[in-house]
């Protein structure tokens, strides 16, 4: 067979259309009767009996079946309905199969049949009905569902996933029921076309409605049916008239305007790729280019479209076939008469194989272009379903290789690689119906979870190892999924479970044994779930879950290991909340980690807890600091008192001597500072002691600076410090100099200079001169600015390290003495 | 902007952009205009990731402060409240949020680094946490602050450690880690020396296992890392930094980059700027001068200054020579550049000079002489004149705090008498409700009294920190950074290449904690390494690069003798310098004091 024997040109292309496989179901299945889904990408099909169209068998009310197939027509599950009256079926970019009903409601069940959940379009949709339903996937990758209500209102969520209802803007004449309408989701925004008789409406997200402006020349009654492209960019509109127009989504841009003379609205309208449009009726297919280009195909049974990517599927009652335009590579290759590189290298290879010394002749014309050639052949043999041509493409491809010297072989090696994994996954026990462009779309990721959807983990192991991926998205991955299959499965002891999923799984890299636990408890095996956790790495996972079993210890040893502090204060505030107490705080105790946190946590939340767990662990000395910090909270001056009286107790208790001394001192300072304060009406609380005194001396009370001199023993030399200072500040020179000759001073008398010289009172200063010791008379002779009589006192003790400190001190401006303590350096020098 | 931050060994622009990416993204992701409102500890280091122009671009309208009160009323969409977790915190959120104009807004929460749990609880408690549509996290853990130096930027860090026993920073110190070694590779070789540097290294292992093989994605740029714990070493922190941006953050404080000085030294530019306002002036490495002075002692500094000023006024004379066009505008094109760094003169100039009033002081001085006379170990059991001279004037506690903890660290320990002493002469002096401090020093244990090892003169001796005839101008050694002392940390790290530690055991077991050296196995393919026409200064044999991380802090002094090693000749390693806090004296012993406010008492 001429292997252009299934093309057929449309225009200046060709399209061609083969054979996918057979229909396992054969006799199970009449598509005439049915509502059917199927997923995009050779993703599996649903079917349901069509009320409206299949006869009721009478009397007998048969719940109807929904059919879960793969596409090559395997069955996978059956779902005996029982909620209320089906409307639409659709899939979810995720695989899940979305059963919509009149009330509104979205039944939602994995590819198995499985029951998951339950979404709903609001009470309005499910008040009035709904009449009408339409299943969309959105330009961010989400899967939505807009219905359509017998009030022809229209509802919709954009993210199943993620329900949020929105309604679109009325639109106006209520009470015409819209002819027919889809939902166009481009970029950020998803809106709706909605067309009432000739007139077209846009109804975007933020509640507008604008009537569109068509750009179509025929005469039009009523637009009764549209169709968006797969990349939602392109539109067909079919009038009631017979004319179909075609132009972008936009409605900016036209292609053309076709009459297909057929006044009945299709079956079902969709689009080829991007390149054409397919209206079916009844048994006619007929294909329409954007150049008024069509090619007609008849079938002898009914037949359903699905759109894709770089083509369409046919579904029929025993056959499944794509439909496609030929691509540019395969073309270039098998066109009659072709001249490509492609196709020389191509009959080179086979003459070559038969022996022909053309082979050589071939190869000549094209040498310069040979690694074109090949690139051609090896993407060709990409677009072949039949490994037979895969192979003969291959084998050319890698014939030319032979003939040049340093090409790489990346293309080839990843085309055979994946081409022997689509072959692989098209098997008819698989049933994943893709094409190789359609892979490049989804990705092997994408490609390996919806094996594992269908359990087929044996086949996504291999070929994750085929392909060496990452252990991370590859083989862990699938152990994963296996595993928590396996967790689900009953009638397996868990002692053979947990040996069974530890011996596949070992230490595999990235394995969440936390996730396959949790499916574990949900399946109430909790034996198995605790074994499985033993294996986790990750506490973050792995607390939550034993807490959510009851493992207290466990999680609190796991969170502390883990050094998140906030998973210990999980574990720490879960336990106290479902612990009695004395219970709670026995188990911490052991626990360093957990109880110095508990006390953090106190330390914001909880004082007189604090105060409790430190008695308790008889920690006086901390008790007694938390004391301290609650006296300072108190605003009454006896309550003060009485808790520092429990400070000292602390403290005495926790046989810190000092801090007990300190503390009854400090009680005894603020009883004289009350009774001062009293006595004089000024404040004097809250000041220190050295303080106190201060105030006193300022304010001359000598009786009091004595009693606290001798009662709190205040050592001499702070004592004068303290007596100068004050002095000095309030000007009192004459007591200051009574002070100096009291007794000796035991701090010298360059203090008595130094305060003298800060309050500018150098004639005072001057008295106390003869006082100071010879070794501080140059500093002092430096503050009072007198620097000749410094760098003399400096010469005359023979320090040239005082000299040179005068020397610094001198303003270059005052030269004559610069000198004259220059002269003075080296005199000291010379001796 | 800010292409400094790529002039390094290690691109750390890499890194910011990738905190700069996270945080836009969250922002994107609050739909609409939005007010933030910040954490004031906060502003600084998420200005160093992206400045206001870019969070306009945004749709960022509006910055407000977080404090109690009405937060003032605009038009955006949403508000963010961006936060540390803590509790106090959730306080002032929940005031502000309750006092919000009924119209509709949006309102969420970013956690920084991490959202904690209990503060969320405690949002839940205050009944405000439904409020929010978005509650995110924004994992900003270690900010690159210049071309060498990463800190996280959590002054507690050291407190909750050892104060405390809450390792929460060390969690966070791990993950800091994991983020550098995601963005520059696995790191090789570890070494560790403290018992919280072992526990981190411990927690990096572990996360390293459960990435599970997820981190083998980038060929290691870092080859050693070292991480020391603030504890290994409490001396260096509590002496005074005599390196030029050491004193500057010692008299000035510098915070996030920024230094704030009194304005009467500097020409005010504009002559409508207020000059009651402090000057403010952003300090690195994108400042030429700045990059040039700031690891040198004080006392060199003065020397590149004039010798700068020299150079400046020859360029400028260099019009005078341009005779053609052309020269003229070769002359032209120089000129913003010239008048740049005429600028950049004048500022150092100013603060040159502010440092040289300080360190005039007799008070500076005598403070120097005392540290000095600790730091030999002279007279270092009985009481200090000078330190009860500082008491009895009532200069500040810090200082005489920092004193205290020199003498006892140095006397390592004091008898009992002398440390009640002490404590007494402090109670007295500035108040009991210092003693709730006083304990905490002694809790970490920076005041102690006397065990039975003496190990400071046996480690000052080993390590030979203390060194005579120090070169300030032209330095041979380390000990520059303190005219003579050498940061017993920054010499763990010179001695941990050269010889290698196996040499200094004894040193290192008289230290305190555990001293620790991991491997850490990198994938063949990965191994070699860095494309060799990164950098053109490279010479022929590539210094190997060491991410040196202070647990608990590190003061200038230390990042400029590190940079000094550095830059020595055929010296074996360059250094990254990562930590939890930039710390100096006050602000380490401030994280650790506990200061009460009395409440007025109530006379009735």
């Amino acid at each position: 067979m001429a292997l252009t024997a299934d093309w057929n040109p449309l225009g200046d292309v060709f399209f061609r259309k083969f054979d996918l496989c057979s229909m396992q179901w054969s006799d199970q299945v009449d598509l005439q009767k049915s509502i059917v889904a199927a997923a995009p990408f050779g993703g599996p099909i649903a079917l349901i009996r069509d009320e409206a169209r299949g006869q009721k068998i009478s009397g007998v009310a048969s719940k109807p079946l929904i059919q879960i197939f793969t596409s090559a027509g395997k069955e996978l599950a059956v779902i005996r309905w029982n909620s209320g009256t089906i409307l639409k079926l659709g899939w979810s970019n995720k695989l899940d199969l979305l059963c919509v009903q009149e009330d509104g409601s979205v039944l939602i069940y994995n590819i198995f049949g499985v029951y998951k959940r339950t979404i709903t379009l609001g009470q309005e949709a499910r008040d009035v009905r709904v009449i009408q339903c339409h299943i969309f996937n959105t330009s961010s990758g989400t899967t939505g569902a807009a219905v359509l209500t017998s009030s022809y209102r229209i509802f919709m969520v954009t993210n199943i996933d993620e329900p949020r209802i929105r309604r679109l803007a009325e639109v106006p004449g209520a009470e015409i029921p819209p002819s027919c309408w889809s939902v166009v989701s481009l970029q950020q925004s998803t809106h709706v076309l909605l067309a009432k008789e000739a007139k077209l409406y846009l109804l975007d997200h933020e509640l507008h409605c604008e009537e569109q402006e068509v750009p179509i020349n025929s005469p039009v009654d009523s637009y009764i049916e549209m169709a968006v492209s797969f990349n939602n960019k392109y539109l067909a509109l079919f009038c009631s008239s017979g004319i179909l127009w075609i132009g972008s989504s936009s409605l900016k841009e036209i292609y053309c305007e076709f009459d297909t003379k057929c006044q009945k609205r299709p079956q079902q309208l969709a689009w080829c790729s991007t390149v054409a449009v397919v209206g079916c009726w009844e048994d006619i297919l007929l294909m329409i280019g954007p150049k008024k280009d069509w090619i007609k195909y008849t079938y002898d049974s009914a037949v359903h479209l699905v759109p894709e990517i770089d083509g369409m599927r046919i579904i029929g009652n025993s056959s499944h076939e794509f439909l496609q335009r030929v691509p540019a590579c395969v073309e270039e290759i098998y066109k009659i008469g072709s001249m490509s590189e492609g196709a020389m290298l191509f009959e080179a290879s086979k003459e070559f194989q038969r022996g022909s010394q053309k082979a050589d002749e071939y190869i000549r014309m094209i040498r310069d272009k040979l690694s074109h050639a090949m690139n051609q052949c090896i993407s060709a043999a990409g677009h072949e379903f039949d490994p037979v041509n895969q192979k003969a493409l291959l084998r050319a491809a890698s014939f030319g290789k032979c003939f040049l010297e340093d090409q790489k072989s990346d293309f080839f090696v990843r085309m055979c690689q994946e081409l022997r994994v689509l072959n692989a996954v098209r098997n008819k026990n698989v049933g994943i119906l893709l094409t190789y462009q359609q892979l490049q779309h989804l990705q092997v990721p994408v490609l390996i979870d919806r094996l594992l959807l269908q359990k087929l983990y044996w086949l996504a192991i291999h070929i994750c190892q085929y392909l060496k991926m990452p252990d991370i998205e590859g083989a862990s991955r699938v152990l994963a999924h296996w595993a928590c299959d396996k967790v689900q499965q009953s009638g397996i002891e868990e002692e053979q479970l947990a040996r069974a999923i530890a011996e596949k799984l070992g230490d595999t890299p990235g394995v969440s044994y936390s996730e396959i636990a949790n499916k574990a408890i949900e399946c109430g095996k909790v034996d198995l779930a605790i074994r499985l956790l033993g294996c986790e790495l990750k506490a973050a996972e792995q607390v939550p879950l034993l807490l959510k079993m009851g493992r207290n210890q466990l999680a609190l040893t796991k969170a502390i290991e883990s050094g998140d502090t906030d998973l210990v204060y999980t574990v720490l505030l879960n336990l106290q909340e479902r612990m009695p107490r004395g219970e709670f705080l026995m188990s911490i105790r052991t626990v360093p980690v957990a109880c110095s946190l508990y006390l953090q946590f106190c330390r914001e939340h909880n004082r007189p807890m604090l105060l409790e767990l430190y008695y308790q662990e008889d920690n006086f000395q901390e008790e007694g600091n938390t004391r301290i910090a609650d006296s300072y909270e108190d605003e009454r001056f006896e309550t003060r008192v009485s808790k520092l009286v429990a400070t000292q107790d602390a403290f005495n208790k926790a046989k810190n001597e000092c801090a007990t001394k300190l503390t009854e001192e400090q009680i005894r300072l603020m009883r004289f500072q009350r009774k001062m304060e009293e006595e004089t009406n000024k404040p004097f609380l809250d000041l220190s002691l050295h303080e106190t005194m201060y105030k006193l001396i300022v304010e001359n009370n000598q009786k009091g600076v004595e009693q606290l001199r001798k009662d709190f023993k205040v050592p001499d030399r702070r004592f004068w410090w303290m007596k100068i200072l004050a002095l000095s500040e309030t000007g009192d020179w004459n007591e200051l100099d009574r002070f100096s000759k009291s007794k000796k001073s035991p701090i010298g008398y360059e203090p008595f200079v130094e305060v003298c010289v800060k309050n500018r009172n150098f004639e005072e200063a001057q008295k106390y001169m003869g006082r100071v010791t010879p070794e501080n008379l140059v500093r002092c002779y430096v503050k009072l600015g007198k620097l000749e009589q410094a760098a003399e006192s400096a010469l005359q003790s023979k320090n040239a390290e005082d000299l040179n400190f005068v020397l610094s001190k001198c303003p270059p401006s005052n030269r004559a003495l610069f000198e004259k303590i220059q002269t003075m350096r080296n005199q000291l020098g010379a001796k | 902007m800010a292409s400094h931050l790529s002039s390094g060994r290690i691109n750390l622009s890499v890194l910011r952009e990738s905190y700069r990416q996270e945080f836009l993204e969250l922002l994107d992701k609050c739909k609409g205009t939005k007010a933030l409102v910040w954490d004031g500890a906060l502003t600084g280091p998420i200005d160093l990731i992206a400045d206001y122009t870019l969070l306009k671009g945004h749709e960022v309208d509006r910055m407000w402060p977080l404090q109690y009160g009405r937060l003032p009323s605009s038009n955006v969409q949403n508000i963010i409240f961006i936060t540390r977790a803590k509790s106090s915190l959730m306080d002032i959120i929940k005031d502000n949020v309750t006092k919000l104009d009924n119209d509709r807004k949006e309102l969420h929460v970013f956690f920084v680094p991490r959202r904690s749990l209990l503060c969320e609880k405690k949002l839940k408690d205050l009944g405000i946490y439904g409020l929010f549509a978005s509650v995110e996290e924004y994992s900003l853990d270690i900010i690159p602050i210049d071309c060498d130096v990463l800190s996280m930027e959590t002054e507690l860090s050291f407190r909750n450690c050892y104060l405390e026993n809450d390792r929460t920073s060390l969690f966070l110190a791990a993950k800091a880690l994991m983020t550098v070694q995601a963005l520059y590779g696995v790191i090789p070789n570890i070494f560790s020396k403290g018992d919280c540097a072992d526990e981190v290294v411990d927690l990096m292992m572990r996360m390293r296992r459960e990435l599970g093989g997820r981190d083998m994605q980038v060929p290691p740029q870092i080859d050693n890392l070292l991480i020391l714990d603030r504890i290994v070493d409490p001396l260096t922190p509590l002496l005074t930094q005599l390196t030029y941006e050491g004193l500057i953050d010692e008299i000035f404080g510098i915070s996030n980059t920024f230094a704030k000085f009194p304005p009467e030294k500097f020409n005010a530019s504009a002559p409508g700027e207020a000059s009651s306002d402090p000057k403010k002036i952003k300090l690195n490495s994108s400042d030429e001068l700045f990059a040039e002075i700031r690891d040198r002692n004080f006392n060199a500094v003065g020397n590149v200054l004039s010798r700068k000023a020299k150079l400046i006024s020859a360029q400028y004379d260099e019009r005078h020579a341009a005779k053609t066009v052309g020269e003229m505008k070769q002359f032209v094109s120089k000129l913003p550049h010239i008048q740049a760094e005429k600028a950049s003169l004048g500022s150092h100039t100013a603060i040159a000079e502010l440092i040289k009033e300080e360190t005039d002081t007799d008070e500076f001085r005598a403070s120097l002489v005392a540290t000095q006379e600790f730091l030999s170990g002279a007279e270092t059991d009985k009481a200090s004149p000078y330190i009860e001279d500082c008491i009895a004037k009532q200069e500040h506690l810090l200082k005489v705090l920092r004193l205290i903890c020199i003498q006892c660290y140095c006397n390592c320990g004091f008898k009992p008498k002398l440390l009640d002493y002490y404590k007494r002469e402090i109670i007295q002096t500035y108040g009991y409700q210092h003693l709730v401090t006083l304990h905490n020093l002694e809790k970490v244990g920076l005041l102690r009294t006397q065990g039975t090892v003496r190990s400071y003169a046996t480690v000052r001796k080993s390590l030979k920190l203390l060194m005579e005839d120090v070169n300030e101008q032209n330095p041979n050694d380390i000990s520059y950074v303190y005219s003579g002392y050498a940061p017993l940390s920054v010499r763990l790290a010179q001695l941990l290449h050269r010889p290698g530690w196996r040499g200094i055991t004894e040193v290192l077991n008289v230290l305190p904690g555990k001293t620790r050296e991991e491997f850490q196995q990198i994938p063949e393919w990965l191994r070699k390494r860095r494309a060799s026409g990164s950098s053109v200064h490279s010479s022929g044999s590539e210094q190997k690069v060491t991410l040196v991380f202070f647990l608990g802090g590190v003061t200038f002094a230390e990042i400029s003798a590190l940079r000094f090693l550095s830059q020595m000749e055929d010296a074996p390693v360059d250094y990254l310098i990562a930590t939890t806090k930039l710390i100096n004296g006050k602000t380490w012993l401030d994280s650790l004091m506990d200061v009460f406010q009395a409440k007025p008492v109530n006379p009735f």
